[in-house]
């Protein structure tokens, strides 16, 4: 295999992987994608490569899904990647004022990563958290109601554990 | 108490305020295509999966608020269907305005004004205006190959090529990428094709997204004439639509689906037309004067043979005359009538790539155990022995897919290597050429409980293992039809023409002894060899050096370049006649272009004999036919069905053959998808492409 993965994604692949019957192998490339994303940040040509293969598709099968999502990336993100939602809900409740200060304070715009790679921030369509808007996700973790002070908090946190 | 209603067999509902009935089922789209109402459509195509991606075919139904897609609504009993409601005429309208949006109005320079469907439902259903006024995002056109090219600008996202690649000829090379208005089509290797180059999805695109190389910017599809006739190169015979331009050929397709292959062309057909107006195309006819072929008028030429012909039949010498695997059905007959009864010589023959010959010998007394074309797309099962179908015979391939797509029918595959036909067979096995027989065994039991069979077989299966092969289809007690698999475009017409030695036309044995052709070039007392549209002489020599050899052909060949005489010969598009496919089909040729200085091999044919003194009769390709149909077995064919250029089946023999032949001499000259025998040199298309020159058999 031409890309390294640790064992435990590997595992996670496999899992999927032996979760649907012969020939229905392409429902595993989506989670397939992710898994690895979750690993390496950014999904490569070769990554794209491998999974076609596991997943008996052709390339561009696995391409066109990559195109498809805005969550498949294939361009590198900050370690910490920041989602803030403008979608209506947290835009009723001062997301999209959160959004501009979040761009302000990090001199960031959407989809940019810091230079030292530990940020990236992007403006988001509807994450499920509307009871608690404004949202915002850092790779898996939500936090609620988040006013500009605790967005400040929250970087300095990430900045802190480096 | 459980009580069990029988299904419904006819739905009625209401369709503009008429009451109409239909079969459950029905797909409301098919229904006003029955009843002549039109529902626009861009996505929806007959034969292909459902897409619902262009909202084109909205129309109102009472059962639900939303206008429906009517291309994947199914009509229900006591449906209401509105098609010309105020509601569906303004969504129409919107769902154009939306569609052009981000299309760039370019139909001025665009290849496919004035027969794109987009132009013509805005014309007829849009809108003059449109409400857009933000910048148009644009892509350039690019290459995806040699062939097609793609603007994404003016793509509509149907995704018809993409479907007519996966699902129709089973090559799965194009995809949709991105999302939203940055969504385009995309080749399978980064930004380039690999795949059978047949250009299927640029005929499909119902806009001028997809393009063909050898057409773009040249010329409007009304500035052409459209001449339908057959395929110059294999034998699966499609036909084919070319559109000429001041004696051009522009560009071939197959649009209006007339012919046994409907819409379906492989490269060959689709842009391999090129080989025509190649610069290398003999204009003059040649005579060699002091060791070198020197242009002469075709008088000087024709008496100069003429002459040479008359000497050596008066002195009672030999000839030896190799007929062609393209020529036409009237040229075929009436070179074998020069032959037989004008230079009193047996000795003709061709290079045989089927064993058609020995098929018929062992279905003697049989009826109706010859494969028509149409067999391919409705039989219940289809044995392949030793044929890379996608690769030699792509029609055939295209029909067997679309039966097992829409008819599930049930494919054997048994090949020497990995074939396409390998993904959804029902059975394949690697058997090495030969052991085909033996092996079919282990499938008995199976094959005899399908309720039909087809059976396909290469070279690897003539003489003694054809009657072998026979047996063993005649005595699964179900029953079975066959197709001897042959090469080119005339192939079996030159078997049934009597093209050989031992056999008059229709199968009839000459009775006479004859040379076959390795003996006429073995032979070092051989006086003249005629070598009509064929090229033996490739990689050897004639046994005698001072054999008087006359060519006709189109290019000057490896034999030509040794002829005495050369003959510049006009190309199957250039010429009226007939031939017939590998399934014994009959089909018309039109003449749609003219080469200067060239004459048909018929009328080369005519005149030599004319100058000779003989009396071969009259060289007209109607004349001829009618000979044809009078004289040979199983070619007394319906005429209206050829006059409109349909195909005709032939009915050859029910008796036995009673000859010996040289089944040993069949030999398949293995073409792929990307070769035509010595025509691929001259085709710039079938160079350039990539995946030229194509594989047999890829090892696993
Ligand atoms: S040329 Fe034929 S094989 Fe190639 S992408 Fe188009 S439809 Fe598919
Ligand atoms: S390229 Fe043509 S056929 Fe393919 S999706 Fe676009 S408009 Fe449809
Ligand atoms: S399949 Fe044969 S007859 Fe049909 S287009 Fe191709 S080369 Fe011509
Ligand atoms: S034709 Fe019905 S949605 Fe395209």
């Amino acid at each position: 295999m031409s890309i390294a993965l640790s064992a435990a994604t590997e595992a996670r692949w496999q899992k999927i992987l032996d979760a649907y019957p012969e020939g229905r192998k392409r429902s595993a490339v989506i989670p397939m994608l992710i898994f690895a994303q979750d690993e390496t940040g950014i999904i490569t040509r070769e990554l794209m490569e491998e999974i076609a293969r596991r997943a008996e598709v052709d390339y561009l099968q696995v391409e066109e899904v990559v195109g498809f999502y805005s969550m498949l990336r294939k361009q590198p993100l900050g370690k910490y990647h920041v989602q803030v939602c403008t979608n209506i809900s947290c835009m009723l409740a001062g997301g999209m004022e959160l959004w501009h200060h979040a761009c302000e304070s990090l001199h960031l715009k959407n989809k940019q990563t810091s230079a030292d790679g530990l940020i990236s921030i992007e403006e988001v369509e509807c994450m499920g958290a509307c009871s608690w808007a404004p949202a915002v996700e850092v790779n898996y973790d939500f936090h609620h109601h988040v006013t500009p002070e605790r967005f400040d908090e929250i970087i300095l946190e990430l900045k802190g554990k480096g | 108490m459980a009580t069990t209603t029988a299904p419904p067999t006819v739905i009625n509902a209401k369709l503009n305020g008429q009451d109409i009935q239909t079969k459950p089922g029905t797909l409301l789209i098919n229904l006003t295509k029955e009843l002549g109402i039109e529902v626009p459509a861009f996505c929806y195509y007959e034969g292909f999966s459902l897409q619902a991606a262009c909202r084109m075919c909205l129309v109102q139904v009472n059962s639900s608020p939303k206008l429906l897609p009517g291309c994947t609504t199914i009509v229900t009993e006591g449906m209401v269907i509105e098609t010309e409601s105020p509601l569906v005429v303004e969504a129409r309208k919107s769902m154009l305005e939306f569609l052009l949006t981000n299309h760039p109005l370019d139909c001025p320079v665009c290849d496919k004004g004035g027969e794109c469907e987009l132009q013509d439902m805005v014309f007829k259903y849009g809108a003059g205006e449109s409400r857009f006024v933000d910048i148009k995002h644009h892509e350039p056109e690019r290459p995806f190959s040699p062939v097609v090219y793609y603007d994404p600008a003016r793509c509509i996202l149907c995704y018809r090529c993409v479907r007519v690649c996966d699902e129709g000829y089973g090559v799965n090379a194009l995809g949709v990428v991105n999302r939203g208005v940055l969504s385009e089509i995309a080749p399978n290797r980064g930004d380039q094709l690999n795949c059978d180059e047949c250009g299927a999805c640029i005929d499909i695109c119902p806009v001028g997204a997809l393009t063909s190389n050898t057409y773009r910017y040249k010329t409007r599809p009304w500035e052409m004439k459209h001449v339908g006739t057959t395929c110059a190169h294999c034998s699966n015979g499609c036909k084919t639509t070319l559109g000429v331009r001041n004696d051009e050929i522009m560009r071939a397709n197959n649009r209006d689906s007339s012919g046994l292959n409907e819409e379906f062309l492989c490269i060959k057909g689709r842009f391999g037309f090129d080989f025509n107006h190649h610069p290398d195309r003999l204009q003059s006819p040649m005579l060699r004067i002091d060791g070198d072929l020197q242009p002469v008028s075709w008088s000087k030429a024709l008496a100069a043979v003429a002459a040479k012909f008359n000497e050596v039949k008066a002195a009672g010498g030999k000839f030896g005359i190799v007929a062609s695997n393209r020529t036409s059905n009237e040229e075929n007959y009436y070179l074998q009538k020069f032959a037989r009864t004008g230079l009193g010589t047996n000795n003709i023959d061709h290079a045989r790539t089927g064993d058609v010959v020995t098929l018929v010998d062992a279905l003697s007394g049989k009826q109706g155990k010859l494969a028509t074309m149409a067999d391919l797309y409705q039989t219940k099962a289809a044995l392949v022995i030793g044929s890379d179908l996608a690769q030699q015979h792509p029609l055939l391939a295209y029909e067997l897919r679309r039966n097992w797509r829409h008819h599930q029918a049930r494919i054997y595959a048994m090949t020497p290597g990995p074939v396409r036909e390998d993904k959804y067979a029902a059975a394949t096995a690697r058997v090495a050429f030969g052991e085909e027989i033996a092996a079919l065994e282990g499938w008995r039991e199976q094959l005899a409980k399908e309720p039909e069979l087809l059976i396909l077989f290469g070279d690897s299966i003539k003489g003694a293992s054809l009657r072998q092969l026979v047996d063993f289809g005649e005595s699964l007690g179900i029953p079975v039809k066959y197709v001897a698999l042959v090469d080119y475009a005339n192939s079996r017409g030159a078997i049934d023409m009597g093209l050989v030695p031992e056999l008059h036309p229709g199968f009839v044995p000459s009775g006479q002894p004859g040379l076959t052709l390795p003996e006429m070039l073995d032979d070092s007392q051989l006086d003249v060899l005629w070598v009509v549209g064929a090229n033996p002489l490739a990689n050897r020599s004639q046994a005698n050096p001072k054999a008087f050899v006359v060519v006709q052909d189109l290019f000057l060949t490896a034999t030509a370049a040794r002829a005495d005489v050369v003959f510049p010969a006009a190309s199957a598009y250039e010429k009226k006649g007939t031939v017939t496919n590998v399934t014994g089909e009959v089909q018309r040729l039109t003449a749609a272009v003219k080469t200067m200085g060239t004459k048909t091999d018929l009328e080369i044919f005519g005149l030599l004999g004319k100058e000779m003194g003989l009396e071969l009769g009259i060289w007209s390709p109607d004349a001829v036919f009618n000979e044809i149909r009078q004289n040979v077995r199983g070619y007394n064919v319906t005429m209206p069905i050829l006059a409109t250029g349909g195909a005709a089946p032939t009915t050859p023999v029910n008796g036995k053959v009673n000859v010996e032949t040289r089944s040993d001499l069949v030999h398949s000259a293995g073409d792929t998808l990307f070769t035509s025998g010595s025509m691929t040199k001259y085709s710039q298309v079938l160079n350039t492409v990539a995946e030229r020159p194509g594989q047999l058999y890829k090892p696993v």
